[in-house]
């Protein structure tokens, strides 16, 4: 067990605190080795870094706002009230994750864009347009509904936990409706909400192929993107934006933990009776109904308008686009069958190696006594603060010049850095499955197999890890979807085409103009590949949980 | 226990997949800014015609790509640069980083105009040629009641306002070729003049030179300022779009060339002379492709009403000098960035000022509006600072002189904070003005 610590936490420093060091290393560095903050005043000199850095405090912000007024009343709907529309939400809050931003960013010009459908139908008839797209506006408003489901689905489960008795008293004191949601329904799903729209704000702010499609490039990350690619990978500036963007995520994290944890939220009683669903008026459901299908609508848009654009030849200044044809998806078929097995190769051995680790990690820290182990668990949150563009730049840096046994070329340019890169950011998501699914495992299970002469191997083969199966798939799952739809890093570490993943491929195909219907038909195909693994393991996990309680009452 | 079985295999088919990337056929890496359209076209021919050569494409902007190339360490550099920007490849030829090919072919002509479609010194081949012009949506136009452009003074006009779409030279070659023979036609002051009015009409200034048709062909922006093969790739594959070539447009070749310290120079070369084939070159008449060729022969198989360059119906009036491009590159580069890309908001609002201040005085001459337009239409290294070789010389310092990039820093800092302070005096003067 101890050397399986070892090996885990090797990984860890090596394949992410070390490229993150190297970052802030540089960023701090004078080129002779000695310490410097001469990069940090030049960045704070130059006008267009302060902008950049403003703007993109003003869009990650604005972008919580918008999510928030999205989500908090879907949550509150669906949790607390009898409500037919429930698959529906449900829908919402998976569908904008399965798609990468900037795939939605190209389809929405077409909608939402100055020419596009909504802003001719009101020029026809109203004689004004909207500017939702352009700018910093079109950044928000696309980001706003691709991470608004942190919120929703965060919010959700926070509101499932909260006893009932805690409302029914604030209903006996006289509390209802909004008072009652104000003044003791919201607080208490608040860490929920907090851990939510934290995630949002790193999310955006750290988002490099949103503003990028909708060629915004005042804003930091795309900064540090461009400053690394076409000055070089020596440009201090860059590793200063970088270390700023590291600081804003840990500092967004940390300050959601320390505003949970300064006041206390824990319920005497949990996971008692869920509260009551009340009913709603006539003109309650109306706007309730109303409110879901206008934002199912802008959340369905970019779909559609993808849907639309893999189908037709042309689509230029008109409401919709014109000339059916099929030919995108054979180009697609006949140009890039290899991104897509690429894609299916990095992401399906990313989520094995997460699920892998994660499984360990949860078994090492809740099951044995080795010290420090709780360290190997706060190591892996680092890597959910750490965006992937600094990580991209921090592998690049760090490992420049190592090359891979058996003339396999250098590291930085084979495809096991996808790998590698893929499966350390993910690893958070598959952790918190595969714990969450050990915590339920009753450790006298465990103790039962062992007085019956089982070794320890035996037991976590035989026992343990076919009851935390459900989590270990989830967490599959969730590391496969999200790598799947990564773009930030992808964009970075993709050194040639042939080893690109999908996501790559969108958006190289969305930079030429008869690439645009096939980049449409491969997001398609992504969008499909990824809907289907979703569901396929909502089945396994839903047959595999019967199993679980089957085992845990044996 | 399957789980097991599982992870055997995974593991079993890992170090398989690491060995057959190893086999012994020669890999071409070829870096380019061309679309995925071409790259595929040029992948599949001669992957079927040298079937033991492998190409490799590798995307990047041609900035990036000149970075990318610098990185590698000699060795396991790229076998191959193919890009628009002749300025890239003499960047590249200066930094030693290219093999010398020869002039190659000799039905290929010398010169287009008075330019060299080879290097004169044998580091890199003109592969097509290139026009700059202007690419117009008609649906767009027509809706927004706009007249067809026909140059590039056309542009400045108040009616365009709005209407215009161009890229930066800093992220796109091609636009970088754009604004300096718009500067080396019309003169440095007349050229930024223009240059700043054009960004000033602009709706956008996009990230790569790409995002300027895109947008033109989708609607978003009437006209784009484009290489020409956009314009036809668009047009030709049924977008509602026209494409003219200005009288101040220059022709100049798209080039490629063999990477110095690269493993299969010789596949890579095998690669270049195919390009320049009958084979290779005849691809650069499909649909979605659309370029011109450099070998003439080419042209009789091409569509009726395909421009040509070596016919005549392309009037090219500009000779455009490499030499004088390249030395100033990164100051102009700097300076539409720091006056244009960066401060577009200010400047779109400036130029908005001084076409309603003229609108509203229709023709009458007035002193603030005249000093207005000085403010915002005069570059901010004027033509004495810009023949100095010390600017010069301080912006092509290497990154890493800590010294010589803080200067250059603080110059750029001072051009951009002196640029957001003309347009905002400009256009207190312009809506003063009577």
């Amino acid at each position: 067990m101890v050397a399986i610590a070892i090996a885990i936490a090797t990984f860890l420093i090596v394949f992410l605190i070390g490229p993150i060091l190297t970052v802030i290393h540089t960023a701090f560095s004078d080129g002779s080795g000695g310490f410097t903050l001469a990069h940090f005043s030049a960045f704070s000199e130059i006008s267009l870094m302060r902008e950049s850095f403003a703007n993109s405090l003003f869009v990650a912000g604005m972008t919580v706002l918008f999510a928030t007024l999205i989500a908090v009343p879907l949550a509150y709907l669906t949790m607390r009230f009898q409500f037919r529309g429930a698959v529906l939400i449900q829908t919402l809050g998976v569908l904008p994750l399965i798609m990468p931003a900037f795939v939605g960013a190209a389809a929405m010009q077409l909608i939402f864009g100055r020419s596009g459908a909504v802003n001719l139908i009101l020029n026809e008839n109203f004689g004004f347009g909207l500017p939702i797209m352009e700018g910093l506006n079109g950044v928000i408003f696309v980001e706003t509904l691709h991470y608004f489901p942190f919120i929703l689905l965060n919010l959700s489960a926070s509101l499932a936990a909260i006893d009932s008795s805690m409302e029914e008293a604030g209903q006996n004191l006289g509390a209802s409706g909004w008072r009652l949601f104000r003044k003791v329904v919201f607080p208490l799903a608040l860490p929920g909400y907090i851990a939510g729209a934290s995630l949002v704000f790193i999310k955006v702010f750290d988002d490099l192929g949103t503003p990028l499609v909708l060629n915004v490039t005042n804003m930091l990350a795309p900064q540090a993107y461009l400053r690394v690619t076409s000055i070089g990978i020596e440009d201090p500036i860059g590793y200063v934006i970088c270390v700023i963007l590291v600081i804003f995520s840990i500092g967004a994290m940390g300050g959601a933990w320390w505003f949970v944890k300064r006041r206390d939220y824990a319920l005497v009683s949990r996971g008692g009776a869920q509260a009551p669903k009340r009913q709603l008026t006539s003109w309650q459901t109306t706007l309730a109904y109303g409110w879901i299908i206008g934002v199912l609508m802008l959340v369905l848009s970019p779909h559609i308008g993808i849907l639309l654009m893999s189908f037709f030849k042309v689509w230029s200044f008109s409401i919709l686009p014109e000339q059916f044809t099929l030919a995108h998806y054979a180009t697609v078929f006949s140009d890039s069958k290899q991104m897509i097995w690429n894609t299916l190769l990095y992401c399906g051995l990313a989520a094995v190696i997460d699920v892998l680790i994660g499984a360990a990690i949860a078994y090492i820290v809740l099951r044995t006594s080795i010290p420090g182990r709780q360290l190997l668990d706060h190591l892996v949150t680092v890597a959910l603060a750490m965006p992937g563009l600094v990580l991209g730049i921090g592998y690049l840096r760090a490992f420049r010049g190592i090359e891979l046994p058996f003339g396999a070329g250098a590291l930085t340019a084979s495809w096991f850095i996808f790998v590698i890169a893929y499966s350390v950011r993910r690893l958070p998501y598959a952790l918190r499955s595969c714990m969450a699914a050990l915590t339920q495992v009753h450790p006298a299970l465990e103790e039962a197999a062992e007085n019956l002469g089982a070794g320890r191997w035996q037991t976590i083969r035989r026992i343990v890890i076919p009851l935390m199966m459900g989590g270990i798939l989830a967490g599959f799952v969730t590391s496969f979807i999200t790598a799947a739809a990564e773009i930030s890093e992808t964009i970075l570490l993709t050194s040639r085409e042939s080893l690109a993943p999908m996501s790559y491929g969108i958006y190289l195909y969305f930079q030429s103009i008869a690439g645009r219907g096939p980049g449409a038909a491969l997001s398609v195909i992504a969008i499909t590949l990824v809907a289907l693994g979703t569901y396929i393991t909502h089945r396994i996990a839903a047959t595999a949980t019967p199993h679980q309680s089957i085992g845990a009452n044996r | 226990m399957s789980y097991f079985t599982l992870c055997r295999h995974l593991i079993a088919a890992t170090i398989t997949a690491l060995f057959a990337g190893a086999t012994l056929a020669d890999t071409i890496s070829v870096v380019t800014s061309f679309p995925k359209e071409l790259t595929a076209a040029y992948k599949k021919a001669y992957e079927a015609k040298y079937p033991q050569d492998k190409l490799e494409i590798l995307n990047k902007n041609t900035a990036a790509g000149i970075a990318y190339v610098r990185e590698q360490p000699a060795g396991s550099r790229p076998e191959v640069f193919w890009a628009s920007a002749p300025d890239a490849f003499e960047v590249l030829s200066s930094q030693k980083l290219l093999v010398k090919i020869g002039p190659g072919s000799p039905s290929i002509p010398a010169k287009i105009g008075n330019y060299p479609v080879n290097d004169p010194e044998g580091f890199y081949r003109g592969q097509a040629l290139a026009g700059y012009g202007l690419m117009w949506n008609t649906r767009y136009m027509d809706a927004n009641k706009l007249p067809a452009p026909k140059e590039w003074a056309d542009l400045v006009k108040p009616v365009y306002f709005g209407h215009l779409a161009i890229s930066s030279p800093s992220r796109s070659g091609t636009t970088h070729l754009t604004v300096e023979t718009i500067l080396q036609g019309e003169g440095w002051t007349k050229g930024w003049a223009q240059v700043l009015a054009i960004g000033g009409n602009s709706a956008a200034i996009t990230e790569r030179s790409f995002g300027v048709p895109d947008g033109v062909s989708s609607g978003q922006f009437g006209i784009g300022l484009v290489i020409d093969f956009f314009g036809l790739a668009a047009k030709n594959s049924g977008m509602p779009v026209e494409f003219i070539y200005p009288s101040v447009t220059s022709i100049v070749p798209a080039n490629i060339a063999l990477i110095d310290g690269a493993k299969s120079s010789e596949a890579g070369k095998r690669f270049i002379d195919f390009t320049l084939s009958e084979e290779g070159q005849t691809l650069l008449l499909q649909k979605e492709i659309s370029r011109l060729p450099v070998l003439p022969s080419i042209y009789a198989k091409a569509p009726a009403g395909y421009p040509n360059p070596f016919g005549g119906n392309i009037q090219a009036k500009v000779n455009f000098n490499a030499n004088l491009s390249e030395s100033r590159y990164y100051v102009v580069v700097s300076l539409f960035d720091q006056m244009i890309t960066f401060r577009h908001k200010e400047l779109a609002a400036a130029m908005k000022a001084i076409h309603d201040a003229e609108r509203r005085l229709s023709g009458k001459a007035s002193a603030q509006l005249d000093e207005a337009r000085k403010l915002v239409l005069s570059p901010i290294v004027d033509e004495k600072q810009i023949s100095d070789k010390k600017l010069l010389e301080l912006f092509k310092a290497k990154k890493t002189d800590a010294e010589a990039s803080k200067t250059k820093v603080k110059v750029e800092e001072e051009w951009a904070s002196r640029a957001k302070a003309n347009y905002a005096r400009a256009i207190e003067l312009a809506s003063a003005a009577k």
